[in-house]
């Protein structure tokens, strides 16, 4: 299984989440990505760009926000 | 419905559901092609507190504190209610200023932008061209690594502080003390002008609350619009600004509130620059801080203390604007407005050059 990519976007404000995620996403064409936000606005704003850009996104809250799993 | 907010139809949904309202708002008495904005009626609750003198532009806008509360109740209700804060809140309030300062020279946030010009003051297109250059200049900000760190989570009691707020500014409207030495005061009320024109405080709650509810679930912001439009190609947020002014413009149109023109428009003037360049310095700052000033209530109401801040920039920038002379009026710019513009284009420049995501990125 390949390594799974962590990108630490709690407490930022929109759209650095997204922003964090699309330069992950750019050169990673495929492989498993947590991202980690702390809002539902963030959540839905990363899982809405991933799924567009043809991942398959779910996500579940932790201690103090969300992780977004995203796999391709 | 909340699974249609939710979706990604939601701002559409909202955007046209807000339209109708901010149009039936001046319909019931608020100023013409103003039935709802962020930065008016901040100046206006400023100017309501005697923090500025403008004796024509002072209301204690219930629709603000509505707002908060809407998305107040939302946030608590959904589980979205989450207090944080400290992401550079001093940068965060003279954002606020500078924004304020910049919407004073055009008259009018995001959401009047378009509400100008559903309303055919044409005088607003040359705003809602400053909102996408002030937008694209923020995203190359962005690009550039500019950010104002991460905020943390606070304390539970933080997320209460504006809901409170909120409260007390309607319990000062509906009990209007007037208990200053001069026999007025300390809640000023304008007897003419814009500030005198208002809707029936219970529609103006109703409707703040409503507004407040829709734009919480739905995130409904008009400066991501352009910033998800222009950065990532993608449209949801927008086709909410889309529906929102078209709907604006049928229910003006329905209720002969429709008048095209450049000329005599309300609260409005016909300098095109300063229109244009007002809102490029607005549509930067908000780019910045990371929503238009409607979304900054929003998160307000969800808890979070840097979009308080954010505001409490706002209604300072509101007063001094007017207390310098820098904000407009129907007959034109005012006499410092041009330079506070360009002050203000620098600040916001220093910020967005100066401030830098010191994160590791992944």
């Amino acid at each position: 299984m390949s390594e799974i990519i962590t990108i630490d976007a709690s407490g930022l404000s929109c759209p650095q989440p997204v922003m964090k995620t699309k330069l992950v996403l750019d050169k990673t064409p495929s492989g498993h990505i947590e991202v980690l936000v702390d809002t539902a606005t963030s959540r839905n704003n990363v899982t809405r760009f991933a799924e567009n850009k043809g991942w398959k996104a779910s996500s579940a809250e932790r201690d103090g926000g969300y992780k977004v799993t995203l796999e391709k | 419905m909340d699974k249609v907010l939710t979706s990604r139809h939601g701002p559409l949904v909202a955007g046209g559901i807000l339209g109708a309202i901010a149009a039936l708002l001046v319909y019931f008495g608020n100023p013409a092609n103003m039935g709802i904005c962020v930065a008016c009626f901040t100046r206006d609750i400023a100017g309501a507190l005697g923090l500025h003198r403008a004796g024509i532009v002072q209301y204690l806008r219930p629709e603000i504190p509505a707002l908060i509360l809407g998305a107040f109740a939302s946030s608590l209700l959904y589980r979205e209610h989450a207090p944080r804060g400290g992401s550079s809140p001093i940068a965060r309030f003279f954002l606020g200023v500078f924004a304020m300062f910049g919407a004073l020279v055009f008259l009018g946030c995001p959401w009047r932008a378009y509400l100008r010009v559903a309303g055919g003051d044409w005088n607003a297109l040359y705003g809602v061209g400053g909102l996408f250059v002030g937008a694209g200049l923020g995203i190359a900000f962005l690009w550039n690594g500019f950010s104002l760190g991460a905020a943390e989570r606070n304390p539970k009691a933080a997320g209460f502080v504006m809901p409170l707020v909120a409260l007390a500014l309607l319990a000062l409207v509906v009990l209007k003390p007037l208990f200053g030495t001069e026999g007025t005061g300390p809640i000023f009320f304008s007897k003419e002008g814009p500030g005198a024109a208002h809707a029936p405080l219970i529609i103006s709650v109703a409707a703040g609350l409503v507004i407040g509810w829709l734009a919480q679930r739905s995130r409904f912001c008009t400066v991501g619009a352009l910033r998800d439009l222009l950065m990532m190609r993608d449209a949801h947020l927008f086709k909410g600004v889309v529906a929102f002014t078209a709907v604006a413009f049928i229910v003006n149109y329905a209720l002969g509130q429709f008048h095209p023109g450049f000329e005599k428009q309300p609260v409005a003037h016909t300098n095109e620059l300063w229109n244009f360049l007002g809102m490029v310095l607005s549509g930067l700052a908000f780019t910045l801080a990371g929503g238009c000033p409607g979304r900054q209530i929003i998160m307000a109401g969800e808890g979070d203390s840097d979009a308080s801040v954010f505001i409490m920039g706002m209604l300072t920038g509101a007063a001094l604007a007017h207390n310098f002379s820098a904000a407009s009026s129907g007959a034109g710019v005012g006499p410092y407005g041009i330079p506070v513009t360009i002050i203000g284009l620098i600040v916001c420049g220093l910020i967005g050059l100066g401030f830098r995501d010191n994160q590791k990125a992944v």
